[in-house]
């Protein structure tokens, strides 16, 4: 009792008391920047794996980059990975960034439903189902909810059962054997409901993309209501993905 | 090696070779043994690891799709997934494989007419016992996969695990792929907790294929990665195994810890989980004095909280007694299924890919796996901790001496033609297997992966005998195994 105390004692403060602010150490690859500069535009479109460079003008589709960095590594000065995390959107043309721009990835209050602040505003129990993905963007989620990140003080936070959530969260190509338990457990939760994707593979199928052993057929049948991008997503663009989503006022 | 020198013979003392091989040496086990089409024959492959003369052997096997043979798994049960997976891919029919079943419902299995809900799970007719089917999806953030228990009240008679959900055809992809990055993109996708691992396993495997010979700064980086993830799994598994038994202190704490160890993979490498960190051919970030520094400085915190919190668990009586003699499997199980990495030394197993066969600079590092001998939950417990504690020391001790950054040229050769390549390396879970084979012109023929998990399901299934089932997920947890790195 008393050493548990003691260890307890010796943990001293681990969260992170502001995560809409906290900057991420070391390098990270977040939202790209885009120059003017001319380069060999077509070489850059073949060097990504994933096809997430287009061309006139150039862009890169976050919902497909790997944010592997290889664009940057061979034209510096065209292509720049900033520190900024907060990536998420409920718009898909808003994953796509554009040369010459800067400006910041947000969720655009104007085409939120309107139902998301007002009943999941204060709390939103979310189901997770991985759907052929690979554990990191599950470990990330994971994350979120340690003692560091602690998403669950803002009222966010995950449940065993569907019957319980107010919306799932689905990462992974979604796969051919997925598709159906996938299905299932999004009828189980009841209405209102939210759909969340995390990381890319989630997205756009990323390097899975094509691949005959998927089916994303569920993505074609309801609107998705956020995009968390990432390989995998970093647990503050979750946190602050969701918060954005559940707690923009609408301006109307 | 070229394709050519790989002995082919007749089924007959290909199965005499093979099974020979293993059976009464318990220092070889099955690496990987596959089959792939060629013309309209499939041509099987085993290759079998020697651990004292680090040897591996590789024979092949012509034979007809359609036909009927007898199976390996007959005479030794480590073979017994191996020939299920041949037999899902290309009709084989083994005639005495004692439960010959679909191993994933992969994308390109030959018969499409089955799907993964029509699995056949064993039955009972019995009015006492009762089964609980749970998943595919679980109560917690983890990947989906279905568990079949027969239970006598309580306590557990059989598990049955039922895998394939998470199958995206990656071993097709790395065919379809045509550039380097996405073949090593997809390499770091098998499984996203040992990117290290699998990206190493893929990159030794072709800087082989194209003849180069990776500069010890390129080693030295790849070793340091991957015992920085064996480091942050087995802490953050230390936790899950906490909260499994409901021990909420253990639980935060290593929780927590595991964080500055991926946080400082972020400050080299970029990516909290090493994706986009390892390339063949070159070393895209090179360890500098600075990150020696700040290394040790993520230990000297890391190592006193670590220690704490490892010695109150040993003593407390309420953690001990969920952990002891829980989730035991047998010594004699754990070399019959053919179990490796850790799944192999918490059952007295000595097989460690950095002893056994040895690359890079694990052979400066005279490496001593850590072996214990009861194989319960506990033994795995201890495993981790004590293999976290070692690559902690091994990593203290590397960076010294930090080696000079030799910039290689990236530009590698193209994969010779006609050739066969193997590449073993020991990740956090165990022993990973990638194979490779090119044809005339130095295109990709075949790309076989094979996951530690592969093997080690089966010793989950048999550590939860005559348990309580609820004791179920703490034994899970000990081991943590990889749905997606079975299911591909």
């Amino acid at each position: 009792m008393f050493e548990n105390i003691k260890i307890l004692f010796h943990q001293g403060k681990q969260f992170i008391p502001n995560v809409t602010t906290v900057e991420v150490p070391g390098i990270f690859r977040g939202r790209p920047v885009i120059s003017m500069v001319k380069v060999d535009e077509s070489a850059l479109r073949d060097l990504c794996p994933t096809n997430a460079i287009t061309l006139q003008p150039v862009s890169i589709d976050l919902g497909k980059c790997t944010f592997c960095g290889e664009c940057a590594r061979a034209f510096p000065d065209k292509v720049m990975f900033t520190k900024d995390y907060k990536l998420s959107t409920n718009e898909r043309d808003r994953l796509i960034i554009h040369e010459g721009e800067d400006k910041a990835v947000e969720v655009n209050p104007e085409t939120v439903r309107k139902e998301i602040h007002r009943v999941f505003g204060r709390s939103l129990k979310l189901r997770q189902v991985s759907a052929a993905g690979d554990n990191s963007c599950e470990w990330e989620l994971n994350a979120a909810n340690n003692v560091q990140f602690d998403m669950g003080r803002f009222g966010i936070e995950f449940v065993a059962s569907p019957r319980h959530a107010d919306g799932i969260v689905i990462t992974g190509p979604i796969s051919e054997n997925m598709a159906v338990p996938l299905q299932i457990c999004y009828d189980a939760v009841p209405d209102p409901k939210i759909i969340v994707l995390v990381g890319t593979d989630a997205i756009s199928g990323g390097i899975f993309a094509g691949s005959p052993a998927l089916d994303r057929s569920f993505l074609d049948k309801y609107p998705v209501d956020l995009y968390i991008p990432g390989y995998p997503a970093h647990p503050l663009t979750i946190i602050n993905g969701l918060l954005d989503l559940t707690r923009k006022l609408s301006r109307k | 090696m070229p394709l050519a020198t790989i002995p082919v013979s007749a089924y007959e003392t290909f199965f005499e070779l093979n099974t020979g091989f293993i059976a009464d040496h318990t220092d070889r086990h099955c690496v990987n043994y596959f089959g792939y089409p060629v013309d309209k024959m499939i041509m099987l492959i085993c290759c079998i690891a020697d651990d004292t003369t680090r040897e591996i052997y590789v024979s092949g096997c012509l034979v007809q799709p359609d036909t009927k043979l007898k199976s390996f798994t007959s005479k030794l049960l480590c073979f017994e997934k191996f020939e299920r997976e041949i037999h899902e891919n290309f009709k084989i029919d083994y005639i005495d494989h004692p439960w010959l079943k679909p191993v994933r419902y992969a994308g390109n299995r030959s018969d499409k007419s089955k799907n993964i809900a029509s699995y056949p799970f064993f039955a009972i007719e019995s009015e006492e016992l009762h089964e609980v089917g749970v998943g595919p999806i679980h109560a917690g953030i983890i990947e989906p996969g279905h568990f079949r228990f027969i239970c006598n009240g309580e306590q557990i008679l059989h598990l049955e695990i039922q895998l394939g959900y998470q199958h995206r055809g990656i071993e097709q992809l790395f065919i379809e792929k045509k550039t380097m990055l996405q073949r090593i993109t997809l390499a770091e996708s098998i499984t996203g907790d040992t990117v290290v691992g699998h990206a190493s396993a893929f990159s030794y495997l072709w800087e082989s294929l194209c003849g180069f010979e990776a500069p010890h700064d390129i080693h030295f980086s790849r070793l340091l990665a991957l015992e920085l993830e064996r480091i942050a799994i087995h802490t953050g598994d230390l936790s899950a195994v906490c909260t499994d038994i409901a021990y909420q202190l253990g639980s935060s704490v290593y929780g927590r810890l595991r964080t500055p160890i991926i946080n400082f993979m972020q400050e080299w490498g970029g990516n909290r989980l090493a994706k986009g960190f390892v390339r063949p051919g070159r070393n895209q970030f090179p360890f500098t004095p600075e990150l020696a520094k700040r290394l040790n400085e993520v230990f000297d915190a890391f190592e006193p909280d670590f220690d704490e919190m490892s010695d109150e668990i040993s003593k407390l009586p309420s953690v001990l007694s969920r952990l002891e003699r829980t989730g035991v499997v047998s010594m004699d199980d754990t070399l019959a299924i053919g179990a490796v990495g850790m799944s192999a030394r918490m059952g007295g197993l000595n097989r460690d890919i950095r002893t056994s066969h040895p690359y890079g600079i694990y052979p400066e590092l005279h490496h001593q796996p850590i072996i214990k001998h009861h194989g319960d939950v506990y033994s795995r417990v201890q495993i981790r901790k004590q293999e976290v504690k070692q690559s902690m020391k091994y990593l203290r001790q590397l960076i010294h001496e930090i080696p000079l950054h030799i910039a290689p040229d990236t530009r590698l050769e193209n994969p010779k033609p006609d050739s066969f390549t193997l590449s073993l390396v020991e990740g956090w879970r165990g022993e990973i297997c990638h194979c490779a084979i090119t044809d005339a012109k130095g295109e990709l023929v075949l790309y076989k992966i094979k996951d530690p998990s592969f093997h080690n399901w089966l010793a989950l299934a048999l550590a939860v005998r005559n348990n309580e089932i609820s004791d179920f997920p703490v034994c899970n947890k000990s081991f943590n195994l990889s749905y997606c790195g079975h299911d591909l």
